[in-house]
């Protein structure tokens, strides 16, 4: 591997090891809150898959620098201008309507860019998007369930479901952004282009919000930088609460 | 035959099954205070696992390393588990699972109180699932015997897991004993706060037990609450030992005669005082179900409108 594909690869596994961090963080502030029971089983578990996800892509990031860093220091020891997690994941936990529209989307795009990834020709990351490929689908089936639900339930839960799409629908738009690292990647058969990704995504999101009854928002309003570490403010607060215990006591092992 | 005669042999049958050591299943005649008995066991038991997802869950957010988080994670889904089999077991005795909540919420029903006591620091982790998972076990095995079929077969699954969520809190414990003095602080902490309120969740002495006696002699409970702690104490003594930690009961004595640990008596004025709803945490556990469940009102409306249009387009196709 060539010292600069090695490098945009170990920021690559960092990205997306940010972005399952931070959902994963956001799902579970579900458990114990969900509207019965199951619901909790169900975000227990989908928060466990991210982080677990969040720990192969950190553990192959930390491999690839090298440099006695571990899965932690990425998680735990990087300041709100150093993740690189797409704005969507770190949105706060919102309604139960919200929480499952930001699924649906995120679902969809993972039932996307995994399929792409298997393919990659680095074999981490394909070993760990064929992982989390059945999970995903496992996940889509739920997000997919709730949101006809919601859409097409009662009065309230058709207005709380199309305020969620409303309100989320600006943070869709950076999930099919590329930059030069990750171009760089896609070019050398490693990453997954997004570009690609989005009319596919609009296809299958429209075709179920549109059985739910709900509308697809006007494309116009697009919120970027989540990739440059521009974020907004309530990853500084995910982060805080994420980090306090380990770094209070330095050095320690858990 | 007579009504009465009719129910005395019923009665006697039933007694001779509980004898034999046969289980008591769903659809068999059982006394109605028997039926009572284990409703507000078997639900006591649920909503301990339901509430005792919010300690823990109050650390998922802030688990010092990723491993931890996962196992947390793994970890409070199982006891959302339980509490569904358990509420599944109640429900075989003829309530709902919203009778069932409404009694928690309402304060009819209770829940163990050592959740009523507040998860402060990474170390209440280890704490809880060592000593209140493991106080739980011991009451849990012997449960595996207990007379009403459901119940029995719903521990023999949930035995399988609470040994491993036991395992997991020692081992939490086990790293910070081996770390930084701060961290071994934080554990000796721990055990100071849960050791005591674990002993009384086996309950008042077996001569202060309200429902004690009749739940043997119908083999719900197996064995009595003395005889589960004493089992609790000897088992614990050890492994405070090999942790290296100071024991929280100063008055523990090996007796040789007994074959047991001697202890210190439990301050049963506290026990009472925090069931009586002066636990710094009584309120707000009842608080946080109750809000969860009341903002959750309008998906479950959602759901069963969702599913009754559903349904009606079913059967205007058919």
């Amino acid at each position: 591997m060539s010292d600069n594909i090695k490098a945009a690869t170990q920021e690559y596994a960092t990205r997306l090891g940010d972005d399952a961090v931070v959902l994963g963080h956001r799902i579970s502030e579900w458990v114990s809150r969900g509207p019965f029971l199951e619901e909790d089983i169900a975000y227990a578990n989908v928060a466990l898959d991210y982080i677990g996800r969040a720990r192969m892509f950190y553990g192959y990031a930390a491999e690839l620098a090298n440099d006695g860093r571990t899965e932690d220091d990425f998680a735990y020891m990087r300041d709100d201008r150093q993740y690189q997690n797409l704005l969507l994941m770190e949105m706060p936990r919102g309604d139960f309507a919200y929480s499952q529209v930001r699924q649906l989307f995120i679902d969809i795009y993972y039932n996307l860019l995994l399929p792409e990834l298997v393919n990659s020709k680095d074999d981490t990351l394909a070993a760990i998007a064929a992982k989390a490929i059945k999970e995903t689908r496992y996940h889509l089936r739920r997000s997919r369930d709730w949101v006809l639900r919601l859409g097409d339930g009662t009065e309230e839960s058709h207005h709380r479901a199309q305020a969620a799409v409303d309100s989320l629908w600006g943070y869709t738009h950076e999930l099919f952004d590329m930059d030069e690292t990750e171009k760089l990647l896609a070019d050398n058969g490693i990453g997954v282009d997004t570009t690609q990704l989005r009319e596919a995504w609009l296809k299958h999101v429209s075709a179920i919000l549109s059985e739910a009854t709900l509308s697809v928002p006007e494309d116009g309003w697009a919120v970027r930088g989540g990739r440059i570490g521009y974020h907004t403010e309530n990853l500084g607060h995910v982060l805080t609460e994420m980090q306090f215990v380990h770094r209070s006591y330095p050095g320690c092992q858990w | 035959m007579s009504t009465e005669q009719q129910l005395s042999r019923q009665e006697q049958q039933f007694m001779d099954k509980i004898k034999a050591e046969e289980k008591i299943e769903p659809k068999d005649w059982m006394p109605e205070k028997y039926r009572k008995n284990l409703i507000r066991q078997i639900s006591q038991h649920a909503h301990s696992e339901v509430i005792g997802m919010q300690p823990e869950g109050n650390f998922l957010t802030r688990a010092p390393s990723l491993r931890r988080k996962a196992i947390l994670l793994s970890k409070i889904q199982d006891e959302a588990g339980h509490g569904l089999y358990l509420y599944s077991a109640a429900e075989t005795l003829g309530i709902t699972r919203e009778e069932l909540i409404e009694a928690l919420q309402s304060g009819q029903a209770k829940y163990a109180s050592i959740f009523n006591y507040p998860a402060l620091t990474w170390a209440d982790m280890g704490a809880i699932g060592w000593l209140v998972d493991g106080a739980a076990i011991v009451n849990q095995v012997s449960l595996q015997r207990t007379s009403y079929g459901p119940y029995s077969r719903g521990m023999i699954r949930i035995c399988k897991e609470e040994s491993f969520h036991q395992r997991q809190g020692y081992d939490i414990m086990l790293s910070l004993v081996n770390g930084s003095p701060e961290q071994k602080a934080m554990a000796q902490d721990a055990l100071n706060r849960f050791y005591w309120p674990a002993l009384m969740m086996f309950g008042p002495h077996d001569s202060e037990s309200a429902h004690s006696a009749k739940s043997m002699e119908w083999k719900i409970k197996r064995e009595t609450n003395d005889d589960l702690r004493q089992k609790f104490i000897d088992q614990t003594a050890s492994q405070i030992e090999f942790l290296g930690l100071e024991h929280p009961d100063k008055d523990l004595k090996w007796n040789e005669e007994r074959g047991h640990y001697d202890s210190g008596e439990i301050d049963w004025e506290e026990f009472q005082n925090v069931i009586n709803g002066n636990g710094h945490c009584n309120r707000q556990r009842l608080e946080h179900h109750i809000k969860a469940h009341e903002e959750g009102a309008w998906v479950r409306e959602a759901l069963a409108a969702y599913n009754a249009k559903k349904q009606a387009n079913k059967s205007e196709a058919a």
